[in-house]
């Protein structure tokens, strides 16, 4: 035998089936009367011993019923012909559970989503009807009583990404009471926040808001911040991970620092800052990102360092006061242990290059959003000056593109959820600076947050011309009068319904966000799963999005798709609280659907080892046999398919139970008798179903 | 956005008369069976001739499982599951379409029409794409006819396919092929 | 020697033979086989797919059905003319994707023994070819007289990358496949912001207002910029702009003296053939001159990998990284050494 373990019932197996109308939603297309009297009959054999039909199966009549049968009839198997598992299966588990039976050995076998609400013939739904019952009755004959796992849970917690999502994640926890490692990829924690300027809708001071939270990160007791380190691995399960983390060299002395820069202002090397300053300005070789970092500790840029090219220069070195400068230092592998990992590795934005017509990287003038953002930022390359490429002169005339990248079948279909309230802030920042013509051009308007509107009305008071219409392009070849030493947008004005060329002397794009270049490779280092475009997929898109699949992995902020500061931190808040309430637990408890191999089945040939993107799966060259860990094993079954020996079994799905489900299936044709059974090499002339495995496989 | 292309529902007088295939459906937890809880939330119609199993994950399908729907009177079984790049459990719905193209090509030369055996990738938000779906290979089945397995396969190839089934250890070497395709140094 | 089925189209048997002449010479230096479809036909330009469907189609897919025929070993069809290209394309994807159109096509076909399962053949442009099968690399090879103080303007006229219905043109809007390609024959290859505009194509002959207007502008710009001829990939890019110069200069009181050549004469003039032999002076706007600057500058130096970007003055704001740069250096930083 396969299952878990023995077949409980040693002797008779007497089954409960409950066949609900839920009012007329399956009455309606289906004879649910006729159902439960087939069931009773046809299906006696079976082991059926009572069939019922009611209005509301899930009502607490109808779930009495239920507890009823089992505690007057001795039922030990319960089938429930209702609507769609996800919705009802653990009600019906629960009642199963009241009267005293194993959950496990209770099945819900939906009649209405995938029968009543999509066909509309009576005769042939009822057919369907007691096929998918018959199925329902075969699996859980095959039914085993099974029994949750109790995992213990690591209170210590690991944050990957220091953005404002991170951020508040990590103070939610630390606040609590319990430890968290921050780790962060660049020098300094911030994330895109700390490039800002101002905030939509009430044009707060990114850096007065946020720089308080990065301190209170920084300086927590219960915070240990890992800036410019990266994890490398993740192993083990939901409350016992342990993760490897590479600390890059900083080559200095972090604890003899003290944060004052003269390093900075000594080194003769400037570069240019792609990350910080978005490539708009420059920084020195050995660097802190931007005034208010945290840790205020510089790091050496390894490759544009003078003394690492040439072997000479030391300039920093010769002038810190500490004597912190460490030229040999070399890269660190520490190893954390923690319980939870809440990832807010954030986004990066759409490559303007890409979108060749708007000029980008070739015109001058033109802008992406966050080189933008460095304009209007008083601690940017221009103190907040907004000004053309040439440093100098303010432009007269603004145009600003909406959805660069975004909703565009050639690049991302999707919505980037932030660039109308991002464009509508550069418009008023420009008009409020520079008081220049500034033009917007959108496909849709959408501001649907608190206050989002209202910043709508507001700027298009200010006198903001707004074009509804996504831009051809934008060219250098005028040839009207007045475009002469412009920029032209040709656009066509779907509100005028007519085709307009719009001079300008800057053109901001509001590029979209894109999961980061490496996101693929990250989800899969932590287990976890990805759309089609690189997105972090929730547990549950509506009801659980800060969880994934992954038991003890949570994800908030950007990693799973594009989203403004509010609903980042409101999903930093969201993913602390799940798991402060498993630290708080102790302990979780586990679904037990799971495989398992059977090591005296097993003969090592390990095709199984490296089907498992959980690693669940671990070699014991010892015994040479496999062993599943059931903390990390996540249930999808596949190494139980492979495997060519049949020695892992899977709780829940195991071969019985689908095989006789399938065979249930087909117990009535189309037309409601038997169909033809073939003789078809697997099933040797009798059905399977009511064999155990070794009978099957010997 | 119901519209999803239905096939004429049989009434219960050609059922007697008029070939109606039986089509066994796979899906996965996460994703197709989501996609036809949702046709049924969206009342989109498709024909009645599918009967669906859930399973956590395609990766689940053993093949052995399609073998048996036709040992059972099935006519056609379609494997559904997450789209390339989207399976809940990372990567296994690759390994579903690996075991897939191999059962296809092993049935084929037992002399099974290919159409009997379809994969279907369905997210949990396409509801009409499920429906669309079950309905075509629905329509292509009954095109098709009943699955046209001999009533006795030894006695048309002179073969004993029971003693060669067991002699060779039964599941095992049937799943040989697509057994030696998972193997670890393949799987890189 | 990779072979291809040629389609000339009617152009390049008159007003086009410049082009003629120079691709065969240049396509035979290259290894590239062009043989050409036998008893091929018109492709109906751009007006008879206006005027009725069916029998456009039909026009149309005789020769892929004579080119599928003829073939040996799945050779791709090869046209010169992006209006050829772009009619062979289409019915190739309209046939495919209405089965009432393939029915029609197939039962005119049927009437001259001749069948075309749509999606057989595979339909190509020969600036493509040159850019993805022979490579740049094979392309520099055969220079031997870089184009070297010749300044032009590429220009690929409408239809070429667009629609493109079988995604071969990574960018749609601003290929930069002829820059590249006139580059690599050592010419100086202005950023010609019209490549892709509209050369008037039969509105010359219809509504000459609007195609003097067109080509007016793709003129001013070449000249404004200084180009010294522009350089095409379609004969009828060609013949618009070459021919109608006069009249829209009468029109216009400009003195627009511009030349434009094919790209397989630059590349010919390059490979060392004579220029005479490649078409030159065919022209109606004699190119002749201009051809003569041809090595006249000096080789440029070499643009250092990871380049210094621009930035003409101390305040200035840098310009952003090109494209092919990738993502940047692990560091995140641009070297630029301010001393």
């Amino acid at each position: 035998m396969s299952g878990n373990g023995t077949t409980p019932a040693e002797g008779e197996i007497r089954i409960g089936v409950y066949v609900c109308h839920c009012g007329s939603n399956i009455a309606g297309t289906v004879d649910v009367v006729e159902v439960a009297r087939w069931a009773g009959e046809a299906l006696k054999d079976r082991g059926v011993v009572v069939a019922r039909e009611y209005k509301f199966m899930c009502s607490s009549p109808g779930q009495e019923l239920i507890t009823d049968d089992i505690r007057d009839l001795g039922l030990n198997r319960i089938v429930v012909a209702a609507c769609s598992p996800h919705l009802h299966e653990s009600t019906f588990r629960g009642a199963t559970a009241r009267a005293g039976l194993n959950p496990y050995l209770c099945e819900l076998v939906s009649i209405r989503e995938q029968d009543s609400w999509v066909h509309s013939d009576r005769s042939a739904a009822t057919t369907k009807a007691k096929a998918i019952l018959a199925g329902g009755v075969e699996r859980v004959r095959r039914n085993v009583p099974l029994d949750p796992i109790d995992v213990d849970i690591n209170p210590a917690t690991l944050v990957v990404g220091g953005g404002i999502a991170g951020i508040q994640a990590a103070l939610e926890i630390a606040d609590a009471g319990f430890h968290v490692y921050m780790v962060e990829r660049e020098p300094s924690i911030g994330g895109h926040m700390a490039q800002f300027d101002k905030t939509f809708p009430t044009l707060d001071c990114a850096a007065c808001i946020l720089t308080p939270r990065m301190v209170t990160a920084g300086t927590h007791p219960n915070i240990t911040l890992m800036t410019w380190s990266e994890v490398t691995r993740v192993e083990g399960y939901v409350g016992n991970f342990t993760v490897t983390v590479r600390k890059k060299a900083r080559y200095v002395d972090a604890d003899l620092c003290t944060g004052c820069g003269v390093c900075e202002e000594k080194c003769p090397k400037k570069v240019i800052d792609e990350t910080y300053e978005a490539g708009l300005g420059y920084r020195k070789a050995i660097y802190t990102p931007f005034a208010q970092a945290v840790p205020r500790v510089p790091v050496i840029d390894r490759e544009n360092c003078t003394y690492f090219e040439k072997g000479t220069c030391k300039a920093c070195e010769k002038f810190c006061e500490k004597a912190a400068i460490r030229f040999d230092q070399q890269d660190e592998e520490l190893t954390l242990q923690v319980g939870n990992i809440i990832m807010a590795t954030g986004y990066d934005i759409f490559d303007a290059r890409e979108i060749a017509q708007y000029g980008y990287g070739r015109l001058p003038n033109v802008f992406t959003s966050i080189e933008f953002e460095r304009l209007s930022n008083s601690a940017g390359p221009t103190n907040g000056r907004i000004v053309l490429r040439d440093g100098v002169t303010e432009p007269k005339t603004v145009g600003v593109i909406h959805c660069v990248g975004s909703r565009d079948r050639n690049f991302q279909n999707y919505c980037s959820a932030i660039c109308c309230m991002q464009s509508l802030k550069f418009a008023h920042l420009v008009k409020e600076r520079t008081g220049a013509t500034v033009y917007n051009f959108y496909i849709d308007m959408r501001t649907a947050a608190k206050g989002y509107d209202e910043f709508y009305q507001r700027v298009l008071e200010e006198g903001t011309l707004f074009v509804r219409g996504k831009p051809a392009e934008v060219t250098e070849a005028g040839r009207l009068p007045g475009e002469d030493g412009k920029m032209v947008i040709q656009v066509e004005d779907t509100l005028a319904g007519r085709q307009r060329r719009i001079p300008v002397d800057m053109v901001v794009l509001s590029v979209g966000l894109k999961p980061r270049s490496d996101a693929r490779e990250v989800a899969t280092r932590f287990g976890i799963s990805s759309s089609s475009e690189g997105w972090a997929i929730e547990k549950h898109p509506k009801l659980d999005p800060v969880a994934t699949m992954t038991e003890g992995v949570f994800i908030a902020g950007c990693v799973s798709g594009p989203k403004d500061i509010p609903t980042s931190v409101a999903q930093g808040a969201a993913a602390a609280a799940r798991v402060l309430s498993r630290i708080q637990n102790k302990s979780i408890r586990l679904e037990p659907i799971k495989a398992e191999i059977h090591a005296e089945h097993c003969s090592g040939c390990r095709i199984c080892n490296g089907l498992c993107p959980f690693n669940a799966i671990s070699f014991d060259s010892v015994l040479a046999v496999s062993s599943v860990n059931a903390a990390m094993c996540q249930g999808c079954g596949t190494c139980v398919a492979a495997c060519p020996a049949g020695a892992i079994s899977g709780s829940g799905f195991s071969d019985e139970q689908v095989m006789a489900q399938i065979e249930g299936l087909l117990r009535i044709g189309m037309n409601g008798t038997a169909p033809d059974r073939r003789r078809f090499p697997v099933a040797s002339g009798e059905t399977t179903g009511d064999r155990t495995a070794e009978e099957v496989r010997a | 956005m119901n519209a999803a292309p239905v096939s004429p529902v049989p009434t219960e007088v050609d059922l007697q008369t008029v070939f109606e295939p039986t089509v066994i459906g796979f899906t996965c937890n996460w994703c197709s069976y989501r996609a036809a809880d949702l046709a049924g939330t969206a009342r989109t119609k498709y024909p009645p001739n599918v009967r669906l199993i859930r399973l956590m994950c395609s990766g689940r399908l053993d093949p052995a499982f399609v073998l048996k729907a036709f040992a059972e009177g099935a006519d056609a079984v379609m494997i559904t599951g997450c789209h390339p790049g989207e399976c809940h459990y990372i990567e296994q719905n690759l390994k579903a379409l690996r075991r897939f193209r191999l059962l296809r090509r092993t049935l084929e030369a037992l002399g099974i029409e290919p159409q009997r055996v379809q994969l279907v990738w369905a997210s949990a938000a396409e509801g009409v794409h499920i429906a669309a779906e079950i309905a075509r290979v629905t329509d292509e089945v009954r095109a098709l006819g009943p699955l046209d397995w001999p009533a006795d396969a030894a006695a048309d190839t002179g073969i004993n396919l029971d003693s060669a089934w067991e002699a060779t250890g039964g599941q095992e070497a049937e799943l040989a092929p697509a057994e030696a395709e998972q193997a670890p140094e393949a799987d890189r | 020697m990779s072979r291809y089925m040629y389609y000339p189209g009617c152009s390049t048997e008159r007003s086009g033979r410049a082009y003629r002449e120079s691709l065969s010479a240049v396509c035979d230096r290259l290894g590239v086989n062009l043989v050409e479809i036998e008893d091929w036909n018109c492709c109906g330009a751009t007006e008879y797919v206006g005027v009725s469907l069916s029998p456009a189609y039909a026009l149309i897919a005789r020769n892929l059905a004579l080119a599928e025929a003829a073939r040996e070993n799945g050779e791709p069809v090869v046209a010169s003319c992006s209006a050829c290209y772009l009619n062979l394309a289409k019915a190739n994807q309209y046939m495919r994707e209405s089965p009432q159109l393939n029915a029609h096509v197939n039962t005119a076909l049927a009437a001259g023994g001749l069948h075309y399962d749509p999606g057989t053949v595979e339909v190509r442009h020969l600036l493509e070819v040159v850019m993805h099968d022979v490579g740049l690399d094979a392309v520099r090879e055969h220079v031997v007289k870089p184009l070297q103080g010749l300044r032009v303007a590429p220009y690929l006229g409408c239809m070429l990358p667009r629609p493109d219905p079988d995604h071969r043109w990574k960018n749609h809007e601003r290929p930069d496949d002829l820059d590249r390609l006139l580059a690599s024959l050592g010419a100086e290859v202005v950023d010609y912001p019209l490549k892709t505009e509209c050369c008037g194509g039969h509105m010359t002959q219809i509504a000459p207002k609007v195609g003097l207007e067109l080509i007016k502008r793709l003129i001013d710009e070449a000249e404004r910029q200084q180009a010294d001829m522009m350089v095409t990939v379609c004969p009828m890019c060609q013949i618009n702009i070459d021919a109608y110069q006069g009249e829209l200069n009468a029109r216009f009181h400009t003195k627009h003296r511009m030349p434009i050549v094919f790209f397989t004469q630059l590349m010919g003039v390059a490979f060392g053939f004579d220029a005479k032999a490649m078409g030159f002076g065919r022209e109606l706007t004699d190119a002749r001159a201009a051809l003569r600057k041809v090595g006249t500058a000096p080789e440029p130096a070499p643009v250092p990998a990871g380049g210094h970007r621009p930035r003409p003055d101390k305040r200035a704001l840098p310009m952003p990284r090109p494209l092919d740069d990738g993502n940047g250096s692990a560091s995140g930083a641009t070297s630029e050494v301010v001393r």
